[in-house]
């Protein structure tokens, strides 16, 4: 087994745990420290808001930046629903949020659109574009109308929820959480998806699944094609009981019926299943 | 990265002009190289539009010759144009290197074209009876308003903001491209052909030129040779989809028409916004709220999707 050795540079990620453990052999990232997870986690700069404290503004004249500020400033002020009016699709609004809050978008959001949020439940009533909700930890987000590509790429947790279509490479690189689609998705749904869950209740586009490690993915309509080593499995009572509670937290209806969805899951014939490097896998097989 | 945008009018005339010079606008930081123009007008019955440069921008920053070596470059264009039975109706010099012809003529188009290209530094740009393409270096707003773009009325227009990626910063690599030696058919693109050597030699073994080491220059060539051949515009973007490899979104614009394609990996953005009275669409979703403000329902397509829409 490989040894944990901590680094010995200090770094400021030390705080919150994001530090790089080298490991004999290969390395990887340690997200957090054993005694840092858990429910009570609290990001250093996570500010503590009032849920009963409404407050609306207009971003039509200002820049992203500018909206993100006054977000965090209100949000300082201890206002715990803020309404953003006017986001016209500007890029990168609503990012980076680590504590609670409700927060609706009336209108459409660009890309990258609440992208690295960990807590808060946010409503956007328009279009979101590409990567929306990139790396987002908890929480929801639930997007009334249609979505870019790369939706909800590398989520880790919490849930993700697009009413309409969404573009291609939905929940690529997916870590965890939940990805849920009314309507239709495109080709390379759930590429190299590691955990969690993808509901798609229409259709789905090529090459689905492709080269997922673990996860599983619904789908409610067709398939136009299967991804390398993403396989067809038997859907249980449990998932029945999952997609049931979901679908009917977020109002969304699968037209062919939850018992009829598709169940996809890794076949996990890749050589990432053991602890072999390529080379040695190749002398195996 | 590049940013394209589009946008058709069904059976209305706007200020196509200045909504692409605000929709391009909007897509600066996708691409701050040059900026391009390919805007649809009222034809008049019997005149084309040619617009053509005789240098480069960055030419006139290589010394003093190069001022009278311009004015004879057009003298000969002129004597050309003359030369080959064309009459020049108006003849506009909107800068000291770019020019804009009403004129009329009715031979052959090709020769036309490349009688006027074989004077030193000379490039036609556009030669239409409604498409007038205008691209230089610099934003959109410097472009638009270098070119008086601003309150141009006509049924639809394309238009794009390049970043350089695969040949260098100049007019001459800049979108859109004319689909020589058709009248009115121009490209934008936004992606990277990986066959596009390839594809050229094909292309030039049947005849066609290229004036550039650009790309997506091979796509307005390659969309003039299918439609030369009588293929259907629809049918041709399906096709290139599967002969163009690489990643691409690229709209096309006719006469009376606007068409886009996206590749088979659905590698590069589009949204689209569809109405009975107004199509638009663009790299970012920014581009088409420039526009229209108001909230409106828009999509992305998908990969392999092809589109072409009438005005």
């Amino acid at each position: 087994m490989a040894q944990l050795t901590r680094s010995k540079s200090e770094h400021p990620s030390y705080a919150l745990g994001w530090h790089t453990i080298p490991l004999k052999g290969r390395s990887q990232q340690a997200f957090f420290t054993v005694e840092d997870e858990g429910e009570n986690f609290v990001y250093p700069y996570a500010i503590d808001v009032d849920f009963n404290k409404r407050i609306e503004f207009d971003a039509a004249n200002l820049e992203a930046p500018a909206i993100n500020l006054k977000i965090r400033e209100l949000m300082e002020q201890g206002y715990g629903w803020i309404v953003v009016k006017n986001p016209l699709a500007k890029h990168s609004l609503g990012v980076g949020i680590l504590n609670r809050l409700k927060l609706d978008f009336e209108g459409s959001l660009g890309y990258f659109g609440v992208g690295v949020i960990d807590g808060p439940n946010i409503r956007i009533k328009g279009r979101v574009g590409w990567s929306c909700a990139e790396n987002m930890m908890s929480g929801t987000v639930v997007i009334e109308k249609n979505a870019g590509s790369c939706f909800g790429a590398a989520i880790r947790g919490g849930d993700l929820v697009c009413k309409g279509d969404v573009g291609a490479r939905t929940g690529i690189d997916q870590k965890g959480g939940s990805i849920i689609v009314g309507g239709r998705t495109g080709a390379f749904s759930g590429f190299m998806m590691q955990r969690g869950r993808m509901v798609v209740c229409g259709d789905a586009g090529k090459n689905l699944g492709d080269s997922m490690y673990d996860g599983t993915i619904y789908v409610g309509g067709s398939i136009q094609s299967l991804g390398v080593d993403a396989i067809e499995a038997e859907l249980t009572q449990l998932d029945i009981d999952w997609l049931t509670r979901k679908l009917a937290l977020f109002d969304i209806e699968a037209k062919c019926g939850i018992r009829n969805m598709k169940k996809v899951v890794a076949g996990k014939q890749l050589w990432s299943y053991d602890n072999l490097e390529p080379a040695e896998k190749k002398l195996v097989l | 990265m590049c940013g394209i945008a589009g946008i058709i009018h069904r059976g209305a005339k706007a200020n196509v002009g200045g909504e692409m010079t605000s929709m391009l606008k909007a897509l600066k930081h996708r691409g701050p190289d040059s900026t391009g123009f390919a805007v649809y007008g009222v034809p008049q019955s019997g005149e084309l539009v040619l617009r053509f440069k005789v240098a480069e921008q960055d030419d006139l920053k290589k010394g003093f010759e190069i001022h009278g070596a311009i004015e004879r470059r057009r003298a000969t264009v002129d004597e050309r144009i003359r030369g080959m039975g064309g009459e020049i109706i108006e003849a506009d010099a909107v800068t000291e290197y770019a020019f804009r012809y009403r004129i009329r003529f009715t031979g052959d188009m090709r020769k036309f074209a490349d009688f006027i290209e074989d004077v030193e530094g000379a490039e036609i740009l556009s030669l239409g009876s409604s498409l007038e393409l205008i691209k230089d270096l610099g934003d959109a707003n410097t472009v638009s308003n270098q070119y008086s773009l601003g309150k141009f009325q006509g049924s639809h227009a394309i238009g794009h903001t390049r970043m350089a990626t695969e040949s260098d910063v100049d007019i001459r690599s800049a979108h859109p491209y004319w689909a020589y030696p058709f009248h009115d058919i121009s490209v934008v693109h936004n992606g990277q052909l990986t066959n596009y050597w390839n594809g050229r030699r094909d292309l030039e073994r049947r005849g066609h030129r290229f004036v550039s080491n650009c790309d997506s220059e091979l796509i307005a060539v390659y969309v003039a040779d299918k439609l030369q051949r009588g293929v259907a515009l629809e049918e041709t973007l399906a096709r290139s989809i599967r002969e163009l490899d690489g990643v691409f979104t690229y709209l096309v614009a006719t006469a009376d028409s606007l068409g886009m394609a996206k590749d088979t990996m659905a590698a590069k953005p589009m949204v689209l916004f569809e109405s009975d009275d107004i199509v638009a669409l663009a790299s970012e979703e920014v581009a088409i709220r420039s526009v229209l403000p108001h909230e409106i329902d828009t999509y992305d397509p998908y990969d392999e999707e092809v589109k072409v829409w009438r005005s």
